[in-house]
């Protein structure tokens, strides 16, 4: 079973996405900012990460950055999950090593079709 | 059981099929009232069996367009089925560049809809070198083409089957929608045909995308749409089916092996003259 880690500080959008993922047959795991993410992360390297990019104590991007910089961190696909819709910050997330991103609001499938564009289902 | 007057459905189905093709079964009946309804206010009636009553007694060519368009069936997304996209830019569209002067291809996106067909081949296009696309999309709703040629999506549209590299790479945002730029329109030409008609005028293609068309046809009309396809189709070319869709109905042409959708002339076929 895939394992995939919802990182939100809303946890209405962490409820709706698991019950997604886990229709999806995804193990899933939460944590609500970056330095959450970041401990899970250490202990565990999940197959996929859904990422909020605005969180307090640590946002999205800069979470992403230091992921890619761990052992074993350029493993997970990580798909941003986010409010902004610049295309210019999207270009951002893109260069820090997102590998897709998905603007609020979603749907069943939408997030559907960025996990099969990285390759997940 | 139907709120409409007796008759009516049966008389739209029979203008229907002679004017889309399309086949209206008894499970897409429930879609006549709300499709109907946005028909009703812009001529002036009062509701969608008053449509069905004046497509009856008193047609006008503009009403039983309207009625047409309105009860075709626009859903897709971009890439959509993904398989045939991969299959036209690994081996399909550089196997036939390869024999043709210039890598020009032709490329034929029949019944597009909104238009999400045409693009995703366009960004293929764009992308493959030694290969160069001329496409025509088209579809037989005016309003599907226009907005298909405007390139206009929302944010849940380009969300479908789009990957974000390719959004930020041949999309603007503006406000709350996303428009296909310009070097990506420019890359498609968008015109009016029914498939119900006569379309040798279009000349010969490498190419043809005819996805999710078909199964709205009766088998008749399917096979001999298969076969005026494949009138228009080089020898060499190649058509993409939906994913569902098989081209049994016509001995034009065959199947290739171990690609879904895919299909190839049948050189043992002989058009009729």
């Amino acid at each position: 079973m895939k394992t995939c880690l919802i990182v939100d500080d809303s946890r209405i959008i962490r409820k709706v996405a698991r019950r997604i993922l886990e229709e999806l047959d995804f193990e899933v795991a939460e944590a609500a900012d970056g330095v959450e993410a970041l401990t899970y992360c250490r202990s565990e390297m999940p197959d996929a990460i859904l990422l909020d990019w605005i969180m307090p104590v640590m946002d999205g991007v800069t979470f992403l950055r230091q992921l890619r910089a761990e052992t074993g961190g350029r493993q997970p696909k990580v798909i941003f999950c986010t409010a902004e819709t610049e295309p210019q910050r999207i270009r951002e997330a893109l260069a820090a090593g997102a590998d897709e991103y998905m603007m609020k609001p979603f749907d069943g499938d939408i997030l559907e079709s960025k996990l099969s564009e990285t390759g997940l289902v | 059981m139907s709120n409409f007057a007796s008759g009516h459905v049966e008389h739209l189905a029979a203008v229907l099929k002679a004017v889309s093709g399309f086949v209206l079964s008894p499970d897409k009946a429930y879609l006549i009232e709300p499709r109907l309804a946005p028909i009703a206010r812009k001529f002036g009636m009062n509701s969608a069996d008053a449509v069905l009553t004046k497509l009856r007694t008193a047609p006008t060519e503009e009403l039983i367009w309207a009625v047409a368009e309105a009860m075709s069936v626009t859903e897709t997304t971009f890439f959509r089925d993904r398989l045939p996209f991969q299959l036209f830019r690994e081996e399909v569209a550089p196997a036939l560049a390869a024999r043709r002067p210039g890598g020009k291809l032709k490329v034929w996106c029949a019944g597009v809809a909104t238009g999400q067909e045409a693009y995703s081949v366009a960004m293929i296009g764009l992308a493959l070198p030694n290969v160069n696309l001329e496409i025509l999309a088209t579809d037989f709703s005016q309003r599907c083409l226009e907005k298909a040629a405007a390139g206009v999506y929302t944010q849940f549209e380009v969300q479908r089957g789009l990957p974000v590299r390719l959004l930020v790479d041949h999309f603007e945002k503006n406000d709350e929608l996303w428009r296909a730029n310009a070097r990506l329109r420019q890359a498609i030409n968008w015109r009016k045909v029914n498939l119900m008609g006569d379309f040798r005028g279009l000349g010969q293609f490498d190419v043809i995308f005819c996805r999710n068309v078909l199964p709205y046809f009766d088998g008749d009309t399917r096979k001999a749409t298969l076969e005026k396809l494949a009138a228009v189709l080089a020898p060499d070319g190649f058509l993409f089916l939906g994913a569902t869709e098989t081209a049994m109905d016509s001995p034009a042409f065959r199947p290739t092996p171990g690609r879904r959708g895919l299909y190839a002339r049948d050189p043992e076929f002989r058009q009729a003259a």
